[in-house]
């Protein structure tokens, strides 16, 4: 019975958050303009050997997808105290949390599709292990939600939650392997990509396109971890807020 | 039997006492006012009793249930009234009740229902389709109170319900209120008005820095402060010196041909005016009385005077 309503919650907050924020037109019109534009911009550049690249331009959507929105959906309930009518209900802090991971995941996944699409059509990206691919996407997207509510549940402001996200989200384009790869970093700048998730969401769409021999299990279970940590950290922030 | 039972309850927010070892109780079916000015500690305390805030000291029940302990059960048995209307201003008036009745896990078959008769009850029910942000202040507040109603609660907790309204949605508000009290409900009402803590409340807690300095019912509260009747009256001219040496001992203030005289026997007081006037060769133009009120016991007991709490609240 309390798993049922615990579940109820958190579907009646998914579907709340997709239909008052995330599924307004202009952000469908910015999660399938944003892959477009980037696509584009890629190709146009450097038409030949961006099958390579297009792994790493999923996982930037995936990224962008999910921290973006998530960051101003939380703050923005936070700062109209709407945030607080969910902490008014019969829930625990866990499924609020998971809630608003979901939304954010949905999100991205959501503008990841939209990119995996144009990689599939435009770039020429072809998905050799389909459920690798789905599996390890959505485990990045928890991942990379997780992370967005970490960082959106630690700050007050939207533009606090903006800033503080872009010091994670910058580096990781250039450190974990969507440009340039990992192996050809220097030493301490590839502990530092390991040390974010983004590497492994890049690994493991290259074993599932490009047949790379790497360990995707490893991958999926970082993933995992990563998650566990950021939700967990997020979880004290919610704790700290009840005082 | 007590819908409510609080004891010794404190929070501290750094240095900051924000409650200060309050205690008291509230009885199933009561409307229970806690009255005080900006800061006195009001909110914090609702926090605290609806597992928004935890408590630093103390213990506190809810519906049977520790608010520590038992959070969830306490949530799932009240509905809160937040300061804010803090509904979502993107979904419609209905798709919010909706929303809210999967929060607190209404049934299914009863959802529809219930929320259908909360509109007809609130004079909503027109606007069922109408998106949050498009509500008036006043219907926004009718549109949260329907929602804190959502899942049947047996207590209320009313956070300061008609700051910011209008004089008309103001005592519509109350209106409603009184309905609620009449439906068996418990409510626990903050707010800064007294008149409207005297008006809708079978008993008030003063608070103040924290702490609070009476409960009781509005009318022992006005006995308890030893209030004083009120005598209102016009005279034809200014009154005379002989008028004002007959009142001295009395609280008096002059305004011109006015003059007001506190007094806890108004006949007396009466007799002297009526006698005094006549022998100066004035004449009476009006005369009221007026018996003590909530806010003369508020200013005695508190020493605050409730144009500061107007102010301090904006209004």
């Amino acid at each position: 019975m309390r798993l049922r309503d615990e579940l109820e919650g958190i579907y009646a907050i998914l579907l709340k958050d997709l239909k008052a924020y995330y599924l307004k037109p202009p952000n469908i019109s910015w999660g399938i303009l944003f892959p477009i534009v980037l696509a584009l911009a890629f190709t146009l550049r450097n038409p030949r050997g961006l099958r390579d690249l297009a792994p790493g331009l999923v996982a930037m959507a995936a990224l962008f997808g999910t921290t973006s929105m998530e960051a101003i959906v939380v703050t923005f309930e936070k700062r109209v105290g709407a945030l607080e009518r969910l902490y008014m209900a019969p829930l625990t802090y866990t499924s609020i949390l998971l809630a608003k991971v979901l939304g954010g995941a949905v999100f991205g996944g959501f503008i990841s599709a939209v990119m995996t699409l144009l990689c599939v059509t435009l770039l020429g990206m072809r998905i050799s292990h389909p459920l690798l691919y789905v599996g390890g996407l959505a485990l990045s997207l928890i991942a990379l939600s997780s992370l967005g509510a970490l960082i959106a549940f630690s700050v007050r402001e939207v533009f606090e939650a903006q800033t503080l996200s872009n010091y994670f989200r910058f580096p990781m384009i250039f450190l974990c392997g969507v440009f340039i790869p990992v192996g050809s970093l220097p030493l301490p700048l590839r502990v530092v990509a390991y040390m974010l998730p983004l590497t492994y969401t890049v690994e493991l769409l290259r074993a599932s396109t490009l047949s790379l021999s790497t360990c995707p299990l490893l991958d999926l279970a970082i993933l995992i971890l990563f998650s566990a940590v950021f939700l967990l950290l997020t979880h004290r922030a919610m704790g700290r807020a009840y005082g | 039997m007590h819908s409510i039972v609080v004891e010794g309850l404190t929070k501290y927010y750094g240095d900051l006492c924000a409650v200060d070892h309050v205690s008291f109780t509230v009885d199933a079916g009561e409307v229970f006012g806690y009255l005080g000015p900006n800061g006195a500690g009001k909110t914090t305390t609702i926090r605290m009793l609806t597992g928004l805030t935890r408590p630093s000291k103390g213990r506190a029940w809810v519906a049977g249930y520790d608010i520590i302990e038992e959070t969830l059960e306490v949530k799932r048995r009240i509905g809160v009234v937040p300061e804010i209307s803090n509904l979502y201003d993107e979904l419609t008036v209905w798709e919010n009740l909706e929303f809210i009745s999967r929060l607190y896990h209404v049934p299914r078959a009863e959802r529809h229902r219930r929320i259908g008769e909360l509109l007809k009850l609130f004079n909503l029910w027109d606007r069922r389709d109408t998106r949050f942000r498009r509500l008036s202040r006043g219907l926004k507040r009718r549109a949260v109170l329907a929602a804190a109603l959502i899942n049947d609660p047996e207590i209320l907790f009313l956070d300061e319900p008609t700051t910011g309204l209008d004089v008309v949605s103001a005592r519509s508000l109350r209106g409603l209120v009184g309905r609620l009290r009449e439906m068996g409900k418990t409510i626990f009402l903050t707010t800064h008005y007294i008149e409207e803590a005297d008006q809708l409340c079978d008993r008030v807690a003063i608070i103040v820095r924290g702490r609070i300095r009476a409960i009781d019912t509005p009318e022992n509260l006005k006995l308890k402060a030893g209030v004083k009747s009120i005598l209102e009256v016009e005279l034809s001219d200014r009154p005379p010196a002989s008028l004002l040496e007959r009142l001295r001992g009395l609280e008096v203030e002059v305004d011109g041909r006015e003059i007001r005289v506190h007094t806890d026997d108004p006949q007396e007081l009466l007799r002297l005016l009526v006698e005094e006037v006549g022998r100066s060769g004035l004449r009476l133009l009006s005369l009221r009385s007026r018996p003590p009120t909530l806010e003369d016991a508020f200013i005695d007991l508190t020493g605050l005077s409730p144009e500061v709490m107007r102010r301090e609240k904006g209004i």
